[in-house]
């Protein structure tokens, strides 16, 4: 009986968090749309309709879905047949595999039993998530490469350079933070985001590391291959990019797994710096202000808080990245590079640094 | 369950690293290369080597094996003119050196038996990273010192003028 229960809660957790993360990624396509036209003063997607309701046109990604199915599934007759057809599986699986140690509540108690609410609470934590997040590049390269002509070889090219890159200063942006912390683990991580600093402030990572925060979102967003830095795909100079040879629903697997990316960044700067599930001055037993006040709530309330803190977390940093897309333009490449190397690796070795030295002064 | 998912892993690393050896094309061959990593990374994972999987996922299929596939999409020769290698005096020296390194192995099991299960934690980060910097701190120095070493030679290649 306690085996079935295990595996049922272990079943129940993995569904929660892909079916959320999958409608999320569907709805993001939608208020990217949306978010565009209302940047460039139009009005955005707003015909598809169901039984007469267009409700903001929040119906175009299901449309969409249905055209990139229904579509045919053609293959040039130029591409490596073999690898073409592995790109899209290589560039969407590890997405899909990060969201694993991401937790997304406290453990809860259930029948006796603590739970935590994550996939699974790794040892290696976020080193998992990196080891995850290193393998997407081999979508982006091999469609590039497989594709077999010019502007997706560029744009496999510029991608592969530019991930491998910027994945050095994403690496070395949240040491600041695991040193803060003392610990690799993202449930740890979360847990210490709920303590006071100096009484009064949440210890959250953004607090603790300001520098760290801001080089983990440049880097985040690079890796994510997005404005301003979405070469691989510079539609005015290489078409496409990298799946200029992709139609139909191989296409449509592309576009999942960068939005896919969107969602675990958003969860990933949501955890890191902003102190996950925790919600400032929310203990479990209620509200427990600075200043000796306390309100009392059940605890299915604040659980609930508690993951409502997070989604709404998510829901902004997912919002901030359509935001800068349609707000910066797009570097050149050698910018792209000279920040990368020349700025941001020296900049996270600076906070590296200074965090030690802070550390070693506060203890 | 533990033996099971050993010969799993085992017969995917063994299975992609002959298939790494045998492919003609090499974007195959590295394909099967990152296979066989992530099987011992599996491995690794089966003796509490938690930190090592990680770190073998990271460094080799996520760093090496994307310069290996960098390479041959740079130099990307066409599927009908890739050289056939002919079988040298070098190849039958590769398995004379194989079925050594095989039988000595199958000694040292007869010899000490197998490994108890290692502790839970035993290849945690918190235990790897304190072996690394209190008992093997000069090993670990010397590394670093090597690393950096080569950094330093291969942008003196690269660039002609700094």
């Amino acid at each position: 009986m306690s085996g079935l229960f295990d595996l049922a809660v272990a079943v129940a957790r993995i569904a929660i968090m892909l079916i959320f993360c999958l409608t999320f990624v569907v709805v993001l396509t939608w208020a990217e749309r949306k978010g565009a036209a209302y940047m460039q003063d139009r009005r955005g997607p707003n015909r598809a309709k169901i039984l007469g309701l267009t409700l903001g046109g929040i119906f175009h990604p299901l449309a969409d879905a249905i055209k990139f199915l229904f579509k045919e599934d053609f293959i040039p007759d130029h591409v490596h047949r073999l690898f073409y057809q592995m790109a899209p599986m290589f560039a969407l699986a590890p997405a899909l595999m990060t969201i694993a140690v991401i937790p997304f509540g406290p453990p809860v108690t259930i029948a006796g039993k603590t739970i935590p609410l994550q996939i699974a609470d790794l040892n290696v934590g976020i080193l998992y998530v990196f080891a995850m997040s290193g393998l997407t590049v081999y979508g982006v390269i091999l469609a590039g490469w497989a594709s077999n002509s010019k502007y997706p070889l560029l744009g496999g090219l510029r991608s592969s350079a530019q991930m491998i890159s910027y994945e050095v200063s994403l690496g070395l942006s949240i040491i600041g933070v695991v040193m803060v912390f003392r610990s690799v683990k993202l449930s740890q991580i979360v847990a210490s985001q709920g303590e006071l600093l100096w009484g009064i402030v949440p210890q959250w990572g953004v607090v603790v590391q300001p520098l760290g925060f801001i080089l983990f979102l440049v880097a985040l967003y690079a890796e994510a291959n997005r404005t301003p830095f979405d070469l691989p795909e510079g539609e005015s100079e290489i078409v496409a990019g990298f799946h200029t040879e992709y139609g139909s629903f191989k296409f449509s697997m592309f576009m999942m797994a960068e939005y896919f990316h969107l969602v675990v960044g958003s969860l990933l700067v949501a955890t890191l710096f902003f102190g996950g599930w925790q919600f400032p001055y929310l203990a479990s037993s209620g509200f427990v202000l600075p200043g000796g006040f306390s309100i009392g709530l059940p605890g299915a309330v604040v659980l609930l808080l508690r993951i409502g803190a997070l989604f709404a977390k998510v829901v902004f940093f997912a919002w901030l990245f359509i935001w800068v897309r349609w707000t910066i333009p797009r570097f050149r490449y050698d910018q792209v590079m000279r920040l990368g190397w020349k700025v941001m690796l020296p900049l996270s070795l600076l906070n590296i640094f200074a965090t030690g030295i802070a550390l070693l002064l506060v203890a | 369950m533990e033996p099971a998912l050993f010969i799993v892993f085992g017969a995917i690393a063994v299975g992609g690293a002959i298939m790494v050896v045998t492919r003609r094309h090499p974007m195959a061959s590295a394909l099967y290369l990152i296979l066989t990593l992530f099987a011992v990374a599996g491995l690794f994972v089966l003796r509490q080597a938690h930190f090592l999987a990680a770190i073998q996922v990271i460094v080799y299929a996520g760093a090496v094996v994307v310069l290996f596939v960098f390479v041959i999409m740079l130099i990307n020769v066409p599927e009908d003119k890739l050289p056939v290698e002919r079988v040298t005096g070098m190849r039958f020296l590769g398995v004379v050196v194989a079925g050594l390194l095989i039988l000595e192995s199958a000694l040292i099991v007869r010899r000490s038996g197998m490994a108890g299960t290692p502790a839970a934690d035993s290849g945690s980060v918190e235990a790897v990273g304190r072996a690394l910097f209190t008992d093997y701190l000069l090993a670990f120095e010397l590394t670093s010192v090597l690393l950096l070493a080569a950094v330093i030679g291969a942008i003196a290649l690269a660039k002609k003028k700094i």
